[in-house]
């Protein structure tokens, strides 16, 4: 009978990009079990939301997360919208769904960087995250700013795009296309990333489905659950078809978000061919009553806004349900009866975005 | 394994030198709407207060007697919120980004005084920095 | 576009596991547990989805009644209950994987569910309520 030892891994390690510890039981170097301790990034901001107006949260909510933040503040515009019974301009649900398949881009192909670095591929890590500043310059010269976007308003967007930026846009696509066929290129057939990835991190289809998966961890394991596919926002016109896969390792789930890379530049192209002309922000007077869920698709997985208000210009309750907390549980389960030198790697498969899991 | 690719990338790299911007040697790429720190117009101020109450981030104080306006640079995540509430259109944005420094900066702007008026305001003049 | 309307059911404490276990049943996955507070009463929702469609069960909580864990059934949820336990102070029997109050921890303890700012009267500096 070895002897079991507890080895504790974060809050600070190389490879974790944000703080989370876990205690791994170890016999000789296969884990046992780990359990998970989080509240290293825990700033209340649910607790803010009382004292600030609905209007000014929305710069609050975009600052959960840096890395998906947009779709943090579109989704709470969205939730605030819906309660007080507001239609937005079609124009600005465009531009909306237009920023927000950049953010997801930018948000997978950085993830793409830190799983090369976490498995020791540094050079493939930095070319990766070459090809995004190439996107960050986008988001920089349509809205100011590379990570936080602050366009979003409740009522609409508040920066809007002319004819001369889409067809910038659109002769900056081909190139891109070139630059993600040759990253998924290098993940998919790569030996050093075939040897740590297959076979490494499994998850079935029903535990995906008991455990409560979300976003590319569910995809990857055969379930084709995508927050996209209700169609809200301007979704329903956008052709969209979500990317699934069936093996459920962690080879599966790194071919998913490479494959979204290509699905969200279907999309902006679609978007940037079907836009409506119109207003982009609509004057929002009074104050919101009543309560709602408003579900969208974040880089991670789905992501639940939940809105209460009863009157007043301070919202009374904003819970925001990350797609990283639902992910843990699945997390918890992959770790059992993995060896030592899997954990960076199956630790980053899911795309652990702590500030936003903790907000 | 492709060797070919390899080469061809090592001979580019070779050539075009780094892929990186040698910041603070080098000036950062600023677009017309990059949002880098927050200045004031002073003058045109009327120290209604609307910036100090919207400000997400409690960065700004605003002091009516005094004619002061004060920023807690630190503390401003150059959100764009005051600009937009501004009655006046004093507050605006420039596109640079401030360099670092060792302690907390506060910005402190001192008004014009008050225009004399009918009704008689509070305290008159009252310089302080 | 208007989203389709949503259906959130009241129930009592003691009907919630017989109804957890009929979306069990029925192929739902767990979405999120939230709970919000209303002066004294809080409440609780549970989130079920299939075919990304959402349904809620909501009950009325307190800090001093204890509700049974679904843990046994959707194992996910023990983090949303560490969570409230920890943030509201509502306490729950039974969790699978029960960290007793070091989930999240924080300098002041359940501070969500206890009224945590005190506003004095007459304060020179800026309150924003």
């Amino acid at each position: 009978m070895s002897k079991q030892i507890i080895v504790p891994f974060g809050p600070q390690h190389p490879v974790l990009p944000e703080p989370i510890h876990l205690d791994l039981v170890l016999e000789d170097e296969r884990v046992v079990e780990a359990i998970p301790s989080i509240g290293y990034v825990h700033r209340g901001l649910e607790k803010l939301v009382e004292k600030r107006d609905y209007k000014d949260y929305v710069f609050i909510s975009e600052r959960i997360c840096g890395i998906c933040s947009f779709i943090h503040g579109a989704t709470y515009c969205q939730a605030v919208e819906q309660v007080m019974g507001l239609e937005i301009p079609r124009r600005a649900e465009f531009l909306r769904a237009i920023w927000s398949e950049y953010s997801r881009m930018h948000s997978h192909l950085l993830w793409l960087g830190c799983f090369a670095d976490a498995m020791g591929y540094e050079n493939l890590f930095m070319n990766c995250w070459k090809v995004r500043e190439k996107i960050l310059d986008v988001l920089e010269r349509t809205t100011g700013g590379r990570v936080i976007q602050g366009v979003n308003r409740v009522g609409g967007v508040s920066r809007d795009m002319d004819a001369a930026e889409f067809r910038r846009i659109e002769t900056e696509i081909p190139g891109l296309r070139a630059d993600y066929t040759e990253l998924t290129r290098i993940f998919d057939e790569d030996l050093t990333v075939q040897t740590r990835t297959k076979g490494v991190g499994m998850l079935s289809k029903d535990m995906a489905w008991e455990l409560g998966a979300v976003g590319p961890v569910i995809r990857g394991s055969g379930h084709a659950v995508d927050a996209r596919m209700t169609g809200y926002g301007a979704y329903d016109e956008l052709d969209f078809k979500p990317v699934v896969r069936t093996e459920g390792d962690c080879h599966a789930r790194c071919l998913v978000r490479a494959g979204e890379l290509f699905t969200s530049l279907d999309l902006i192209e679609n978007a940037i061919d079907r836009i409506p002309k119109g207003d982009i922000l609509i004057p929002v007077k009074g104050n919101p009553s009543g309560e709602y869920y408003a579900q969208t698709e974040q880089p991670r997985g789905e992501v639940i806004h939940y809105v209460k208000a009863n009157g007043k210009k301070n919202l009374v309750r904003h819970r925001v349900r990350t797609p990283t907390l639902a992910n843990v549980p699945p997390l918890v389960h992959m770790l059992a009866g993995c060896e030592l030198a899997d954990v960076p790697v199956i630790v980053l498969t899911i795309d652990p975005c702590i500030g936003c899991m903790e907000r | 394994m492709k060797v070919g690719v390899m080469a061809l990338t090592v001979l580019k790299n070779l050539v075009k030198g780094p892929a990186t911007i040698r910041y603070p040697y080098q000036p950062a790429k600023v677009t017309p709407v990059t949002r880098g720190h927050l200045v004031v117009n002073i003058n045109n101020c009327i120290f209604c207060g609307l910036c100090r109450a919207h400000c997400p981030a409690d960065a700004i104080e605003v002091s009516k007697p005094d004619r002061t306006w004060k920023l807690h640079q630190f503390q401003c995540v150059i959100c764009g919120c005051c600009v937009s509430y501004c009655p006046k259109d004093c507050l605006s944005i420039e596109q640079t980004y401030l360099p670092p420094s060792p302690a907390a900066t506060i910005v402190t702007v001192t008004g014009p005084d008050e225009p004399e008026k009918n009704e008689g305001q509070e305290e008159g003049i009252n310089k302080k920095l | 576009m208007k989203q389709p309307e949503q259906k959130i059911e009241t129930i009592t404490v003691s009907d919630l596991i017989h109804q957890v276990h009929v979306y069990h049943d029925d192929g739902y996955r767990l979405v999120q547990i939230s709970c919000a507070q209303e002066g004294d009463a809080f409440e609780l929702t549970y989130t079920f989805d299939r075919d990304l469609i959402l349904s809620h069960l909501r009950i009325p909580a307190d800090q001093k009644t204890s509700i049974p864990s679904i843990s046994r059934i959707y194992l996910a949820s023990f983090v949303y209950e560490n969570e409230i336990a920890d943030l509201f102070g509502i306490p729950f029997s039974g969790i699978a994987v029960d960290y007793k109050g070091t989930f999240i921890r924080t300098s002041v303890p359940h501070p969500f569910g206890t009224p945590q700012i005190t506003t004095l009267k007459k304060k020179q500096e800026d309150q924003h309520e």
